[in-house]
């Protein structure tokens, strides 16, 4: 098959699954998966704020999340030449992580002396720009460490070194604040039920310049299959260009974090799958990935609402699971080869 | 001679030592080789004068310019290089790899035109890669890339080529036609070009216009490879595992030492820095 038939039929696989599992995803409520009961729901009286107000937001909100991950999953494996680099690599994991946990304990301490209401808000605005910001200010640390984005080694091992400080550090707070635990796990598995109408605002408005950046940027990441200095010497300003990639990257994985939580693997199978599948141009793979991402978060969201309803499992864990079972088979099959 | 690249007292000190020390040369229009042993220093001196490794001290000056301060996009459109070992992923075919020696000329965003298509069709011609340019470029053999590699070098239609082994995993025919083809892009009346290729392949190497003999990161011969002085060096340096003679009609060839006294007796580790 031509590579533009495979990517006409990855294109047509992807949009049945987003369309399945949008459909599926309003069709699963707090008694699982049910289209007699979406039926029933869509002619009730309270249509409006169960479909209207909580599953579409936090369907569309997984669709949004998944193509964020996805993007930066691409972006980073482009840029740092790596199949096995995701989104979570330069330190906005453990960042999101410790400014969540530093939200919680504050929330905690200061339960004792303002209202609980206030402890509310605090928690869920605060929790969101918490997560969003830490994830932001991981990633400067990491740039800081490696003096900017000029050696690509230096910028991996600085993410490591950054990822295991903060991650000690937020340890170190549930340590002094055990009741920030809880709430540092619910975030570390991901969830997707929290998100509503102004998420999907705020994630809408950083995917959509993110993906039109992104496309702008293919270029770039093609000449760097060639390796670093073939692509300097084709005439790219590599240090600016990655510095350019870091920051997208960086803003689509603190905006997926900050309302999803830790969604693990799907940053890193999405671009995977679109290789395998379609392979071609960074124009093509980036916004391939972005699809493969938000169709796979969708389907594992389904999956998370549905599998022990009335219970929920969190994203995070069915996103792994998959992941890793996935990565399994690959390697299961190149070993065959 | 006119000069477009042109280094003053080279210096590269890289892990503690100097592995280029004053190196200072002209190049312009023609074929030049580059040869010398292992670690010798010849692929950093071409990645200074592509502008990829800064210098410890000197400079290299791009028609007069310093080569740092000449912005990338002008830098790739005179000067066009090619590295000794790819580190290429292969996830793009051989056509889309060509292609993008044409970014230079179109940017992150340009669409490519007609005179860019050209280039690209006319660079995987001369390397004879046409055929296949539908492939990956990770289904390819180690000689089949690096052609393809080449055209990419080649479509970005810069005067200056800086080829780093350009010969390598090729096959006899292969490396005859493209030793054909650095001497026909450096004598092309409409397009002259200055080609330096670093070259492991003697024989080869002695049909270029001019050799430039490098060891332990100093320049000991330049000039013709008829030249007395430089098969001198160019024996030298190889620490006599290698005799020059030359026929009848004048040609230079080159022939490995193997049963000659004092040529080298056993497979010694070099070390060529002190």
């Amino acid at each position: 098959m031509s590579d533009a038939g495979r990517r006409t039929r990855l294109v047509g696989v992807m949009a049945t699954v987003i369309a399945l599992g949008l459909l599926a995803g309003l069709a699963t409520g707090a008694g699982g998966f049910s289209p007699l009961g979406f039926w029933a729901d869509v002619q009730g009286r309270d249509a409006g704020l169960i479909l209207g107000q909580i599953r579409a937001p936090r369907t569309l909100g997984a669709l949004m999340v998944g193509a964020l991950l996805g993007l930066s999953g691409a972006i980073a494996q482009g840029l740092f030449r790596n199949p096995l680099a995701d989104p979570f690599l330069l330190g906005s994991a453990a960042g999101s992580g410790l400014g969540v946990v530093l939200v919680l304990a504050g929330a905690s301490i200061g339960g004792a002396s303002i209202s609980l209401a206030t402890v509310a808000w605090m928690e869920r605005v605060g929790l969101v720009a918490a997560a969003f910001f830490g994830a932001l200010a991981g990633v400067a640390m990491t740039l800081t460490l490696a003096r900017g984005a000029v050696h690509t080694l230096r910028l991996l091992l600085a993410g490591v070194v950054v990822g295991v400080l903060l991650g000690a550090l937020s340890d170190l707070v549930t340590i002094a604040s055990p009741d920030a635990l809880r709430g540092k796990q619910a975030f570390m598995l991901g969830s997707t039920s929290f998100m509503g109408w102004d998420a999907l605002a705020l994630m809408g408005a950083g995917l959509v310049p993110l993906l039109v950046l992104a496309w702008r940027l293919a270029r770039a990441l093609d000449a760097l299959t060639l390796g670093e200095d073939s692509a300097m010497s084709l005439g790219l300003d590599l240090a600016r260009v990655r510095l350019a990639l870091v920051a997208m990257l960086s803003l689509g994985t603190a905006l997926a974090v900050s309302q999803a939580g830790l969604v693990a693997f799907v940053g890193l199978v999405a671009p995977h799958l679109v290789r395998r599948h379609a392979p071609g141009r960074h124009g093509w793979l980036l916004l391939a990935s972005a699809g493969m991402g938000a169709a796979l978060l969708l389907v594992a969201d389904v999956i998370s609402r549905a599998l022990i309803a009335p219970q929920e499992l969190p994203v995070g864990v069915v996103t792994a699971v998959l992941g890793g079972v996935y990565l399994f088979w690959l390697l299961k099959q190149r070993t065959a080869r | 001679m006119t000069t477009w690249v042109e280094s003053f007292g080279l210096r590269v000190r890289l892990g503690g030592r100097d592995v280029l020390d004053d190196v200072s040369l002209q190049l312009g229009p023609g074929w030049t080789a580059l040869v010398g042993p292992n670690g010798a220093g010849k692929s950093t001196l071409l990645r200074a004068l592509a502008g990829l490794q800064v210098p410890t001290a000197g400079r290299v000056a791009l028609r007069g310019q310093d080569v740092q301060r000449v912005r990338p996009a002008e830098r790739a459109r005179q000067m066009a290089w090619l590295a000794q070992q790819a580190e290429v992923t292969g996830e793009l075919n051989v056509r889309e790899t060509v292609e993008l020696g044409r970014i230079a000329q179109l940017g992150l965003l340009g669409a490519p035109g007609a005179a860019d298509h050209a280039a690209v069709a006319g660079a995987m011609a001369l390397t004879e890669c046409s055929a296949w340019q539908c492939r990956r470029l990770h289904e390819l053999s180690g000689g089949e890339r690096q052609r393809v590699l080449l055209a990419r070098a080649l479509a970005t239609e810069a005067p200056v080529l800086l080829l780093d082994e350009p010969t390598t995993h090729l096959d006899a025919p292969h490396q005859v036609a493209l030793a054909r083809l650095f001497r026909r892009l450096a004598r092309d009346v409409d397009h002259r070009r200055a080609v330096l290729t670093v070259l492991h392949d003697l024989p080869i190497a002695l049909q270029a216009d001019r050799l430039l003999v490098l060891d332990r990161g100093r320049l000991r011969a330049d000039g013709a490879p008829s030249d007395p002085a430089v098969q001198a060096a160019l024996v030298q340096v190889f620490e006599g595992a290698i005799r020059i003679e030359t026929d009848a009609a004048g040609q230079s060839r080159v022939a490995l030492a193997l049963d000659d006294p004092g040529g080298p007796s056993d497979m010694r580790m070099r070390t060529p820095y002190h």
